[in-house]
């Protein structure tokens, strides 16, 4: 027990989450319990207003629950302040974003420097750390280049050259391949195996079966609530 | 060190953005520019008048009182066609007064100023004969160029010695070296013992400022008496008879300036039936020039202040409207981990970028315009070093002042709905 605990990276425990819309409560989650090890590879799967987006943004730490705990690597994160919760989005989160949210002005090598600055790596670290995220994802010929010169695939590499620059204890995918062509996504979820199979802890939020599909394990959320839960033995 | 590897590439985005959006970055950084232009602009010419006449008050002297003779209101000739013998003025009893019963004071000089004609060799001029005692040197600053000034010695053999201004001898057109020329002074000759530097151009009026000649007060006592008639257009004589035209009188210090004056003022007055006499007091001058100098700053620097205002609100707008522009930008950079702090450095360091560029601009022009008022107006400026660091320190503190409320709405945006805002 002790020895899987060590390898828990995510861990919910009665997650709660309700807003006020007027004067109604709305439970958007409503007790989740489950937790991940590492290296999973999960899909979290839900129709629309299952509680699949307030899910998303807890489990990324951009929001807290209203109720429970959520360990992320060891640390519960329903207790932090802004400050902290940035901190930890930092140095354990990796987003990848349907839209894939490059930063339009700056170049693939300075989006992917991005997370980098803000771990204050100096210069030249930056530099050589982002080329060989690049050359990881197959981008290193267009490091130069603004997101806008790149087609879908390819700035979807950028993000994930970028969600990997702080090796991160979970790679949190949103609809990735949500704006992409069926050539493009199958890519793309290639891209997602070979991290992996490197060892990543992977979790893909989508609505999509056939994305959902690449995954190993599975959670289907419905109306704020676990409604089945898949685990592939690791 | 690790805050400069943080800071120099949101200082690079924020060139990079003031670059992209030239127009619109080069309309907000004019407010900036014309303020700061304006302040550097201003202090300089403000300085320039005031450094010219506070320069001439004090070749005055700040010890110094000056007491002038003046021709009384009701005394001026009503008298048509009849000659008439105006007689006012300062008189000797009145400086032996002075320096037998005012405290602290130091010596007085006493002077008598007469236009008269002068000669030298076929050349005539009228020159402005200040018969004085060797102590006016002492008193009033004025280099020599040449030869010597009056000594006691002259004023006791009542010689014909006379000292002539830099201007007195341009306008006497003398090419050759004057000191022991010869000169016509009226009905006297005069030998000349040296040449004094004229007082420079100054907005307060030196008692001596023009092409002067000095000679022993005793010789001009001797040779002209203290009658000078004049002929009025219509051909009648007009005489005016005034023993002193000036006093000066050094006191012991600049403290001793005030009580001095007050003194004098109410012996003068004491002894005087008609005000034919005049006060000035050079200190006093150079505390009003120095009050209108603070004045004028304080309007300066509102002017300054509201044309900074402007340029500071102007960026502000601008930053606004950016924040707006880049919702989606600070909603992935704090999904990727970037604490408010780090947004607000962010949105500080592109407004400062703006701020400090249009206040560098406006250096530019603030030290041009100056240049270009002396090298157009004779006008004198000085651009005061430090007004380019006040301007330099403005402009980043408008940057940080008005970048400030839009960087914090930008830092409080919240991350969820900012990255998904289109």
């Amino acid at each position: 027990m002790s020895v899987s605990r060590m390898e828990e990276v995510v861990r919910l425990e009665q997650v709660k989450r309700h807003y006020h819309v007027g004067d109604e409560m709305v439970h958007a989650l409503d007790g989740i319990s489950f937790s991940i090890q590492k290296g999973g590879y999960w899909a979290i799967m839900g129709q629309s207003g299952s509680g699949k987006s307030t899910m998303l943004n807890i489990l990324g730490c951009l929001d807290r629950p209203s109720s429970g705990a959520y360990w992320l690597n060891g640390v519960n994160v329903a207790e932090m302040d802004d400050d902290e919760l940035s901190d930890h989005r930092l140095k354990n989160l990796g987003f990848i974003f349907q839209s894939f949210h490059l930063i339009p002005q700056l170049t693939v090598r300075e989006n992917i420097e991005v997370p980098l600055l803000y771990l204050g790596l100096p210069a030249h670290e930056r530099s050589a750390k982002a080329n060989e995220l690049a050359e990881r994802v197959g981008m290193a010929h267009r490091l130069k280049h603004l997101p806008t010169e790149l087609s879908g695939g390819q700035r979807q590499r950028v993000a994930v050259a970028r969600a990997l620059a702080n090796d991160p204890a979970v790679l949190l995918a949103d609809e990735p391949t949500g704006n992409l062509d069926t050539a493009t996504s199958i890519q793309i979820m290639g891209l997602f195996q070979e991290l992996h199979e490197q060892g990543k802890t992977v979790i893909i939020v989508t609505h999509e079966p056939d994305i959902a599909n690449y995954a190993k394990s599975r959670i289907v959320l419905k109306d704020g609530r676990v409604a089945t839960i898949t685990e592939a033995a690791i | 060190m690790s805050q400069l590897f943080y800071v120099w590439p949101f200082v690079r985005l924020g060139l990079a953005d003031v670059w992209r959006h030239k127009t619109r970055s080069f309309l907000t950084m004019l407010g900036m520019v014309f303020g700061v232009a304006s302040v550097i602009a201003m202090l300089a010419v403000g300085e320039g008048a005031s450094q010219q006449a506070l320069e001439s008050i004090k070749r005055l002297g700040s010890q110094n009182i000056l007491l002038s003779s003046e021709k009384p209101p009701e005394s001026s000739g009503s008298g048509a066609g009849r000659s008439k013998l105006a007689m006012y003025g300062l008189l000797y009893e009145d400086e032996q007064r002075i320096r037998e019963t005012v405290p602290e004071v130091l010596l007085t000089v006493p002077a008598r100023m007469v236009r008269r004609n002068t000669r030298f060799s076929d050349r005539q001029m009228e020159l402005r004969v200040v018969e004085t005692e060797p102590t006016w040197f002492d008193v009033v600053d004025r280099p020599l160029l040449a030869g010597r000034v009056l000594r006691t010695h002259d004023l006791e053999v009542n010689a014909n010695v006379c000292v002539l201004t830099e201007l007195g001898v341009r306008r006497l057109l003398a090419a050759e070296e004057m000191v022991g020329q010869l000169i016509r002074i009226g009905s006297g000759t005069f030998e000349v013992v040296g040449i004094v530097k004229n007082a420079e151009g100054g907005a307060v009026q030196a008692p001596d400022s023009e092409a002067d000649v000095y000679i022993p007060i005793s010789t001009g006592k001797k040779l002209f008496g203290d009658t000078v008639i004049r002929y009025t257009t219509d051909g009648h004589p007009e005489g005016e008879r005034i023993e002193l035209g000036q006093i000066i009188v050094k006191m012991s210090s600049t403290e001793a300036v005030e009580a001095g004056s007050k003194a004098m003022e109410a012996m003068l007055a004491r002894f005087h039936k008609k005000r034919d006499y005049k006060i000035n007091v050079p200190l006093t001058l150079l505390r009003e020039a120095e009050r209108t100098k603070k004045t004028f700053n304080v309007v300066l620097g509102a002017i300054a202040g509201i044309s900074l205002l402007v340029g500071g609100i102007g960026i502000m707008n601008i930053m606004l409207a950016s924040v707006t522009e880049r919702t989606k930008e600070i909603g992935i950079r704090r999904a990727i981990g970037a604490r408010k702090s780090r947004i607000i450095v962010q949105f500080l360091i592109n407004t400062c970028v703006l701020s400090i560029g249009g206040g560098g601009l406006g250096i530019l022009l603030g030290v041009a315009i100056p240049m270009v008022i002396t090298l157009t107006t004779d006008m004198p400026t000085v651009i005061q070093p430090y007004s380019l660091f006040l301007a330099f320190g403005i402009s980043a503190g408008i940057g940080i002042l008005f970048g400030l409320y839009p960087a914090m709405r930008a830092a409080s945006l919240d991350p969820i709905e900012a990255l998904r805002h289109e």
